[in-house]
């Protein structure tokens, strides 16, 4: 029973999910709204969870003097100030002028904002590695990233005004991006519909259920 | 072990996909005794991934090497997140990298930070954009729907490997029903496709 019940709840309820996308009445609409509802106050507590399981683990870690138990006292620290200051502030926390908009604006994005620039760099050094020819997918991969990148720049089509239609850069680069890059993305995409398909039934279904513990 | 299903709630499929996936690694990590340490950005993928992983140490006859601090909450904020597994990254220098999930502008990120300090690295998502730096920085990707087809593969249970064959049955109707379409376009007839583009 301890299996049975959970999978009959997830089939009746998952079941009941996808008829409420395809029938729009109200006797199916309103119940799924409101499962929906309740699935954001299930979530909400998931937070107080969550929000324990950081307090645990960093404030374990800084008893403990663990490595990187500065970060850890730090976290803890930024979270305490940043919950007492919203708390105090109340439901207009982020209007400006406030604090938490402030810790928002002047601490949180900038922060967020220095991890996404090191992308840049991320990315150099990764297209370094692909574009080594080792082997013949490596050069066709090379060639066409090569055709794509200088076919986008302006300055190849006044460079380009010469050669004949179809094998300016600009064209052949257009070429390689709306078929060969096209029809594998699509079939990469049709793959994983009908894999998210496959998945959502089984889980829906019962028949994949290794998220339920305990004894088989 | 570091083990990251991605960067979604639950409601994404592929976060679904990714945590099925751990109940196997962790039973994996029991069985070899490797700790697995698993920092989650939602709080409901952050409870199922603890019962995965307490069920994988439970299955591999192990119930007490479970460490209840291996599943971890960190932060549903993007980058906040992958600060946090970068650092687990460079500090603790785990020896397998295993992402299986939705990942988005912070896949080139973890998984170049992680070929940096030299461990093997497997990945696995269906977000067509990120394939390439999985694949570019990664030792073995999953592509799309090898990452729904990887926990049916690794169970070995009939009726999951019989849902893969299901699966591909309906990719091979997929196919014929595209190739019927160029055909019939091809001799202009456009009723099949006005069909498909109404439905």
């Amino acid at each position: 029973m301890r299996r049975e019940v959970p999978l009959f709840i997830t089939a009746v309820i998952g079941l009941f999910m996808i008829l409420s996308f395809f029938v729009p009445h109200q006797w199916v609409s309103v119940p799924a709204d409101y499962l929906q509802a309740s699935a954001i106050v299930l979530v909400a507590c998931g937070y107080v969870l969550g929000g324990a399981n950081v307090l645990k683990v960093n404030v374990v870690g800084v008893i403990r003097q663990q490595s990187g138990w500065p970060y850890q006292l730090l976290l803890v620290v930024s979270l305490f100030a940043t919950l007492v200051i919203g708390a105090i502030e109340g439901p207009g926390f982020l209007d400006p002028g406030m604090r938490s908009r402030w810790i928002y604006d002047r601490i949180y994005m900038p922060m967020s904002a220095t991890m996404f620039a090191l992308l840049a760099f991320f990315i150099a050094s990764a297209a370094f590695r692909a574009f080594r020819i080792r082997t013949v997918e490596a050069a066709l991969l090379a060639i066409a990233a090569l055709i794509v990148m200088i076919g986008r720049v302006p300055l190849t089509n006044a460079l380009m005004q010469w050669a004949p239609e179809p094998l300016r850069l600009q064209n052949v680069q257009e070429w390689i991006m709306n078929y060969p890059q096209n029809a594998s993305k699509r079939a990469i995409m049709i793959g994983a519909a009908l894999g998210v398909m496959a998945t959502g039934l089984r889980v829906i279904l019962g028949i994949e259920r290794s998220y339920l513990s305990g004894e088989d | 072990m570091l083990y990251v299903p991605g960067v979604m709630d639950i409601d994404d499929i592929q976060t679904v996909a990714g945590l099925v996936i751990l109940e196997t690694v962790s039973r994996m990590t029991a069985r070899y005794q490797t700790p697995i340490r698993v920092p989650v950005s939602y709080p409901i993928p952050f409870t199922i991934a603890e019962e995965m992983v307490r069920a994988g140490y439970l299955h591999a006859g192990r119930p007490e090497g479970f460490d209840t601090d291996s599943v971890q909450f960190v932060s549903p904020e993007q980058f906040a997140y992958v600060a946090a597994l970068t650092g687990i990254m460079l500090r603790d220098k785990p020896g397998a990298h295993i992402f299986m999930g939705s990942f988005f502008g912070e896949s080139l990120m973890l998984a170049e930070t992680g070929y940096l300090t030299g461990a093997i690295q497997v990945a696995g998502t269906a977000n067509v954009h990120q394939l390439p730096f999985f694949v570019v920085a990664c030792d073995y990707t999953l592509i799309g729907e090898e990452l729904f087809a990887a926990s049916a593969y690794l169970s070995r249970e009939a009726k999951l490997v019989g849902s893969l064959k299901g699966a591909d049955l309906m990719k091979l109707a997929v196919v014929a029903l595209v190739l019927l379409g160029c055909l019939l376009e091809t001799f202009g007839q456009h009723g099949l496709t006005r069909f498909m583009a109404s439905q």
